[in-house]
């Protein structure tokens, strides 16, 4: 209960200063934006193929404006000592992974939530009923990128050039999630059943059960050192 | 503790002299004692040396979980060392793995790349740990460095899994094994000088790895004693 509380208190800090801020969010959703832009100009996508890139194309741009994210994910923390701080305050280390977890995926999920839609009206995409199944895909996959890129994000904390190192590190362990997510999320277009695709969403479950236990047992090690 | 040094040192060439005797022992079977494979002719003798290098690869990678998981539990250095010594040579075996693999896929396969599962899977491995590398030479502080290097060490691991599943479901083109099969003995169905030639190498390829990992090790904690040596001014 009382990591619970931690929790809350810590994530109402990371919010409060992003709604007065709104650097990070703003920054993800314009790259999510113009990355739309860049892959119509790099592929040309007609729109009967667009369904069919879709799945690749979104996740891409997911990824890229979630590794944005993550790279500023601690920059509060690293001016003026403020980590030092928060590790001498009597609080549980965990409640600050789940924090910082949970923020990460807030401002994702938020980038997602316009992306989509964008991305169906830019390419004239037809199925919209099949949104809200593609985003719960897309959740599973999130919440996986989120366990493991804030554990990340703190391991390159006090890296040399740790912008470069992070996607380095992170992406090779994040085939699974992107594997399944692009897949899952292909079924679902391609044959319009939710259940086709149920395999790949356990394997997504899966890997977001054990990284989150992972991510939470060893994280205070991690921000300590 | 000199005493130990000298057996070790010992040891360790005594590894290394075996590691050769056996690699040209397993030359010669792999070469002219071995026949050539019924369908696929004299390429397959890539088989002697692939599959034993994707082993000690294997080996390599579990090393530096074990190493990582003692370093981060226990906090000493030598399990640090270790798991650093082993990622380097995992890296090598690795990427000899996916070089032999390139030659013999290509007259089997027609290309020299292919995205298979097991292909893919072992160039996420040498990523991940390439990866572990870099994060290592990129964190000057050494605590730190060892620390976070041993969590990359332990999800790498923990990820593999999950990274056969994915790329398993996503496609498979890699020959079955052929000699570790469900419904028959090895020696059943493949020729016994086949057999002897994998054995050989594959003990081969297991002296060769500990003796570099050894050496490795042994590089490492010369370092670290340089390091205590500039620290005390070397009055010990």
């Amino acid at each position: 209960m009382e990591l619970l509380k931690q929790t809350l208190w810590m994530l109402w800090k990371d919010l409060l200063l992003e709604l007065r801020r709104r650097e990070s969010i703003l920054a993800m959703f314009f790259f999510g934006t113009l990355l739309l832009f860049v892959f119509h100009f790099a592929f040309e996508i007609p729109t009967e193929k667009a369904a069919e890139m879709a799945p690749g194309l979104l996740w891409l741009a997911f990824l890229f404006t979630g590794t944005l994210g993550l790279t500023q994910l601690f920059q509060a923390e690293r001016e003026n000592h403020c980590l030092d701080a928060l590790l001498l305050s009597p609080m549980d280390r965990a409640s600050l992974y789940l924090a910082k977890v949970f923020f990460n995926l807030f401002l994702m999920l938020l980038v997602e939530l316009i992306v989509f839609p964008l991305f169906w009206v830019l390419f004239n995409l037809a199925f919209w009923n099949l949104l809200p199944s593609l985003f719960l895909v897309a959740f599973l996959g999130t919440i996986g990128f989120c366990v493991l890129g804030t554990l990340f994000s703190a391991v390159t904390l006090k890296a040399r050039a740790r912008e470069l190192l992070l996607p380095l590190i992170l992406f090779p362990l994040m085939i699974p999630v992107i594997l399944a997510t692009v897949r899952g999320m292909e079924i679902i277009l391609r044959t319009g059943k939710f259940t086709e695709a149920l395999p790949w969403l356990r394997l997504l479950i899966g890997f977001d059960v054990i990284f989150f236990t992972v991510g939470f047992l060893i994280f205070e090690w991690v921000i300590e050192a | 503790m000199a005493g130990t040094m000298q057996k070790r040192g010992r040891a360790r060439r005594v590894t290394g002299i075996l590691a050769l005797a056996f690699i040209l022992v397993g030359l010669y079977f792999a070469l002219i004692g071995a026949p050539p494979d019924a369908y696929q002719g004299e390429v397959q003798r890539i088989m002697y040396v692939h599959i034993p290098s994707i082993l000690t690869a294997y080996l390599s990678f579990f090393i530096v979980f074990i190493g990582s998981c003692l370093f981060l539990w226990k906090r000493e250095k030598r399990d640090d060392i270790l798991a650093r010594s082993a990622a380097e040579i995992g890296v090598l075996f690795t990427s000899l793995t996916i070089i032999e693999g390139s030659i013999w896929g290509k007259p089997t396969w027609g290309v020299w790349w292919t995205w298979d599962a097991r292909l893919t899977l072992t160039a996420i491995l040498l990523l991940i740990f390439v990866g572990y590398l870099m994060l290592r030479s990129l964190i000057e502080d050494e605590n730190r460095g060892a620390v976070c290097s041993a969590v990359v060490g332990v999800i790498g691991f923990l990820d593999i899994p999950l990274i056969h599943m994915s790329v398993y479901w996503w496609r498979t083109l890699h020959q079955p094994p052929s000699i570790l099969r469900p419904d028959k003995m090895p020696w059943e169905n493949v020729h016994p000088s086949m057999l002897i030639a994998l054995a050989v190498n594959f003990a081969a390829f297991i002296l060769l790895y500990f003796y570099l990992l050894s050496l490795r090790f042994r590089v490492g904690e010369m370092e670290e004693e340089v390091k205590t040596l500039k620290l005390y001014g070397g009055a010990s």
